[in-house]
């Protein structure tokens, strides 16, 4: 680990002057920093920050940045109207690590591809230019959707999915924008020529916020794909909100992970169920547009038709397809 | 005085004459409360006064030379020193005793030590290690994966008795399936670490290690020094599992920078450093060749395999040990083929050969017994021999029949069904079994027991506890003995300075260990019996009491101070005279995703003939252990290598995937009541890697009975199985 100097912010204005880089929960970047894959000079410690709260108005809930994962996911309103993001949170992690882990922290962590870890290898999102190792290498943990020749990583959240699905938006405050609401599409960046960009925040951008809007009518799931049946990260993820009424789908709300570099939404897969009856011929339509454009790498060829299934078995599991 | 025994004929069976009801009973861990309270000192929380810390260097092409820039890195703060002499390529391989050094410069493969880089602070060595500038020249001829256009080095001699093709074309039922699975590393939780200081010319080495009368020897051979200048400390272990059998980088790093720097030197391994550096499973591939007559009678046997490790390493995986003995079956061939690589070295991890090779002969039997048209438990049960069936050797015991049919009993097995019979909700489930079986061994051990006036007692070798409940066992072989309360007994061990015992590998520790112990304390028995003017066999030791002759006299009155006996045992004749071996069987029930191919594993159960069990509780927790091991082999974990480098990519615990408290069930244990007379004179048998042995197979074999899907790439993660489901 390279030496550094430690702030602790009193108030978000002193984040911006500072400079450095943030930190909250820290079980994301201080692993990036002692592989030295993060060097930063000064560390902003910002959990003295009041974005502690969860605050609910009529019409939306506003999930201050240093919410940790666990108490997100116990919060009795999130329970009981957006269970889809209560469920993501479980899925992810363990116990020890969501107590840490912030709402910020978890939509800005980092990918898990392998290369991308160690310095010794090549690596376009850490050293720009160097070459993308893990696209003729181990990539079954990779991107199908939304890569570029540069790179196929993906994002490993889990609650961003959810949060995709529920049309979050993410509250920012920046010394040169004050504070802005961005969609989860406007805030990733996807990674083209320029995978070392991830999102459009500049140096002392803080997060200070997730708003969610009135929760959605319908029933809500999030179901992950994984190797073992916790502590792993999703090989695919579907957080859905779908709503039927008189035999017909109405709305359809549907993100994806472990698919993509940024929680995945497509509107033309939602396109395809809204206004339909639900049927196994439907679902079929639908997953044939998610993977319209999907191209495995090899290792995680298998990730297109688990897509398929798991996305078709969701849609059942809400409707009440059998 | 040593009291020795060569085991070369029958031994009465003391242990069930004693008395005190010291044995057998689950007995938690004396130094338990020291663990879960972070007071036993492990090996890389000794902090010795003006210690420095070194972290391994680490090579970054798979093969050729490098040159180490000292100058890029002597100006950080905290800089010590750069050192490159005498590194080691990898962890010894078990047993060895020797560990040649590297010649300095080269690179072998993609992870190996290549320095190692000293500071003041942990983090400062890091920082040092990670900038040092290195300039690599790569050699051309790097061979990173074992496939169809490898050359291999076949075995000189492979078994070959009667004709199998021949047995394999007239059978009645006969299959011919390939298995592969893939590399394991060890995981344990504790990594590899060494504190090294020198107290003149001689080293005192704290670390992390299995076999310390091997270690020792290996130390010196690195450093180059007589062995007697080597004192090793290992009293608390937190895991093996093999990769801590031989020693390891950081030790002889640590013992140099020390050397050289004339001040302690702790050198940590990280993680990632020990799924590179530390010896790991090879992958293998299985062709398992099985054939039997109309009654289920097998008539043919082949377990073919191919592996891989690093170029010069002498340890080969015996995928086949178990297949040797387990079932009957006249025409019988194997053969062994080995890539050499310029990957980390493969060597010894739990149960080396059983560990997989049982997952491919256990899986081959229950195709064939579907084939044949029989039950599994059944078809198992028929082809269970009299006699080994290609040594002609009697079995010292053999429970394999009745760990299968009780097992089934306890199981419900009768309730099980057929391929997509029983569905719940999105959820296939089905049964499995397999047999397990793991070689008995006894080794060489020795060990100092006294006995007090005041009815305490101290035990005393420098053999291991890595986990598995040495220090219980011993105190409790002793306090049966010596007709104490085991909390009477302290058990001193992992300091070369003790008498030199077994080590703890191959399930051969309690046998080896705890007969050296038993020697001892008979060796106090025989003095009692005379002071008391009775014959030892007369003699009755309970609570402090000895009884014998008419005379009943408390052990206070007997002595006039401690009496120390030396314990030692030698393996004899009955290990070569008999086929020696632990059995069981293993039973699992899971539930297989129709979507996603997910599996879950629902309940298991072992059932253990492993001859005497010394303390129920740590033998089952043992078990368990195999039991979770057979989970993660089964379904999980699997190294995965980079094919173009070698490099591993899933080098730490987040992407090595061992199993986690949720994919764990309820695991029960039963253990069959056995005395194996051959095996030591206290009639036990090794448990730990038996446990292990065949778990994984009654998994896959539960997988097919619940969805149909026949698993032979290993580990059975959900792409291999979804796509075969509609
Ligand atoms: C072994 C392991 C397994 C995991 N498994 C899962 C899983 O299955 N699913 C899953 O979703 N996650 C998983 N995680 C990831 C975990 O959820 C994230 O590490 C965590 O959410 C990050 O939050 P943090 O507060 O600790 O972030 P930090 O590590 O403190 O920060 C992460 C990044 O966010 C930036 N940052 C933090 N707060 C702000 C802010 N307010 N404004 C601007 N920038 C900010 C930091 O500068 C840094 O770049 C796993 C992590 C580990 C280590
Ligand atoms: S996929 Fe992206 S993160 Fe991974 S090696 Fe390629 S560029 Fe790096």
């Amino acid at each position: 680990m390279k030496p550094f100097d430690y702030i602790r912010a009193t108030d978000p204005a002193a984040v911006q002057q500072a400079g450095g880089r943030i930190i909250a929960g820290g079980t994301n970047l201080l692993d990036l920093m002692k592989h030295q894959i993060e060097t930063p000079a000064t560390l902003v410690d910002v959990t003295r920050l009041e974005m502690t709260e969860i605050e609910q108005s009529e019409n939306s809930l506003r999930i201050g940045s240093l919410v940790t994962n666990s108490e997100l996911a116990a919060h009795e309103t999130v329970r009981r109207d957006y269970s889809v993001l209560s469920r993501a949170l479980l899925a992810g992690a363990t116990g020890q690590l969501r107590n840490k882990a912030t709402t910020g922290g978890n939509l800005l962590q980092r990918t898990r591809c392998p290369y991308f870890y160690d310095t010794t290898q090549p690596c376009n999102k850490r050293a720009p230019g160097s070459g993308c190792q893990a696209m003729e290498g181990a990539n079954r943990i990779l991107a199908i959707l939304g890569a570029s020749d540069k790179c196929i990583a993906t994002h490993p959240s889990d609650m961003a999915v959810a949060m995709r699905a529920l049309d979050a938006r993410i509250e920012v405050e920046s010394a040169t924008k004050g504070t802005e609401l961005l969609t989860m599409d406007e805030f990733y960046v996807l990674p083209g020529d320029n995978p070392e960009v991830e999102t459009v925040l500049q140096q002392g951008d803080l997060i200070t916020a997730v708003h969610l809007p009135a929760a959605p009518a319908g029933r809500q799931s999030y179901r992950k794909v994984r190797d073992r049946s916790s502590y792993a990260f999703a090989l695919v993820s579907v957080a859905a909100i779908v709503n039927t009424e008189g035999g017909k789908i109405t709305d359809a709300a549907l993100a994806f992970g472990g698919l993509a570099p940024r929680p995945w939404r497509d509107s033309g897969v939602e396109e395809v169920l809204i206004g339909e009856a639900p049927s196994e011929a439907l679902f079929d339509k639908a997953a044939d547009v998610l993977v319209a454009d999907a191209k495995g790498h090899g290792d995680n060829d298998f990730k297109i038709p688990l897509a398929r299934r798991t996305m078709k078995a969701v849609l059942s599991e809400l409707t009440g397809v059998s | 005085m040593t009291e020795h025994l060569k085991m070369d004929k029958v031994q009465p069976r003391m242990l069930d004459e004693t008395g005190q009801g010291a044995i057998h009973k689950p007995m938690t861990r004396p130094e338990g409360p020291l663990k879960v309270s972070g007071t036993a000192t492990y090996a890389a929380e000794w902090s010795l006064p003006n210690m420095a810390e070194g972290v391994m260097v680490r090579a970054a092409i798979t093969k050729g030379t490098c040159e180490i820039d000292e100058s890029s890195v002597k100006d950080m703060p905290g800089f010590v020193g750069i050192y490159t002499d005498r590194m080691v390529r990898n962890s010894a391989q078990g047993t060895m005793g020797t560990n040649p050094v590297q010649p300095e410069g080269e690179v072998h493969y993609l992870g190996q030590p290549i320095a190692v880089a000293v500071a003041e602070t942990l983090e400062q060595a890091r920082d040092i290690a990670q900038s040092l500038a290195v300039k690599y020249t790569p050699a051309d001829g790097a061979k990173t994966v074992m496939d169809d256009s490898t050359e291999f080095e076949d075995d000189d001699d492979p078994v070959d008795m009667g004709d199998l093709d021949k047995a394999m074309s007239e059978a009645a039922f006969s299959i011919d399936s390939l298995y592969t699975t893939k590399p394991h590393n060890s995981s344990a939780m504790e990594p590899h670490a060494a504190v090294a200081d020198w107290e003149g010319d001689r080293v005192i080495l704290r670390g992390s290690l299995q076999m310390l009368g091997f270690n020792k020897n290996e130390l010196a051979d690195s450093l180059g020094i007589d062995v007697s200048n080597v004192r090793i400390l290992s009293p608390y272990i937190g895991g093996g599992f093999g990769s801590k059998l031989g020693i390891s980088p950081e030790c002889v790093a640590a013992a140099v920078a020390s050397k050289k720097l004339g001040r302690p030197v702790r050198v940590v391994l990280h993680r990632n450093n020990v799924f590179e550096m530390i010896t790991l499973r090879t992958e293998t591939r299985q062709r398992m060749r099985l054939a039997c007559d109309a009654d289920g009678k097998l008539t043919a046997i082949g377990h073919e395999n191919w592996q891989t490790n690093l170029p010069g390493e002498s340890m080969a995986e015996p995928v086949d040990v178990a297949t040797h003995f387990l079932y009957g079956g006249e025409n019988r061939r194997y053969g062994q083929h080995i890539a050499r690589l310029n990957r980390s070295a493969s060597g010894a991890v739990r149960a080396p050969g059983e560990a997989v090779g049982q997952l491919g002969l256990e899986n081959a039997m229950d195709e064939l017994a579907e084939a044949a048209g029989i039950d599994p438990i059944e078809f198992r049960v028929r082809n269970i021999p009299e006699k080994s069936p290609e040594s002609g050797l009697p079995y010292s015991s053999n429970a394999l029949a009745q760990c299968l049919q009780e097992g089934a009993e306890m199981f419900g097995w009768s309730g099980r069904k057929g391929p997509k019979e029983r569905l719940e909700g999105e959820w296939y489930l089905g049964m499995g079994v397999a047999s397990a079986a793991r070689s008995n061994i006894l080794m060489e051990s020795r060990a100092n027991v006294t006995l007090n006036p005041d009815g305490t007692a101290l035990v005393q070798t420098d053999m291991t506890d890595i986990g598995t409940g040495t220090y219980s066992i011993l105190g409790q072989i002793a306090a049966e003995m010596l007709g104490i309360d085991p909390s009477k007994v302290t058990v001193e061990l992992g300091d070369t300075d003790l008498p030199e015992a077994s080590g703890s590998g191959g399930s051969w520790g309690a046998a080896s260990a705890g007969s050296s112990v038993f020697l001892g304390a008979k060796g106090i028995r025989t003095k009692l019996a005379e002071r008391l003017g009775c014959s030892p066999e007369e003699l009755r030791l309970q609570d402090g009491v000895a009884t014998g002759a008419n005379n009943r006299r408390p052990l206070a009155e007997l002595m006039d101070g401690p009496i120390t006996e030396e314990g030692h045992i030698e393996p004899g004749s009955t290990s070569n005279d008999f086929e020696q071996a632990g059995f069981g069987a293993h039973f699992a029930e899971v539930a297989v995703n129709k979507v996603t191919g997910e599996v879950r594993v629902r309940r298991m159960l072992a059932a253990m003939a492993a001859g005497r069990i010394l303390n129920a509780q740590t033998a089952r927790s043992q078990v368990w252990g195999g039991q979770i091991w057979g989970i993660g082999t089964a379904l999980t974990e699997e190294i995965q290598h980079d094919r173009r480098t070698g490099h591993i990519v899933n080098n730490d615990l987040a992407e090595y995937h061992i199993p986690v408290n949720l994919d764990v069930p309820d695991l029960d244990v039963h253990f069959v009541d056995e005395r194996d007379d051959q095996s030591n004179p206290m009639q036990i048998k090794g448990i730990g890697e038996l446990g292990l042995s065949g778990a994984g197979a009654a998994i896959t074999n539960a997988i097919y009975n619940a969805c149909g899907v026949r698993v032979y790439d290993y580990p059975a993660t959900p792409d291999k199985i979804f796509p075969h489901l509609d």
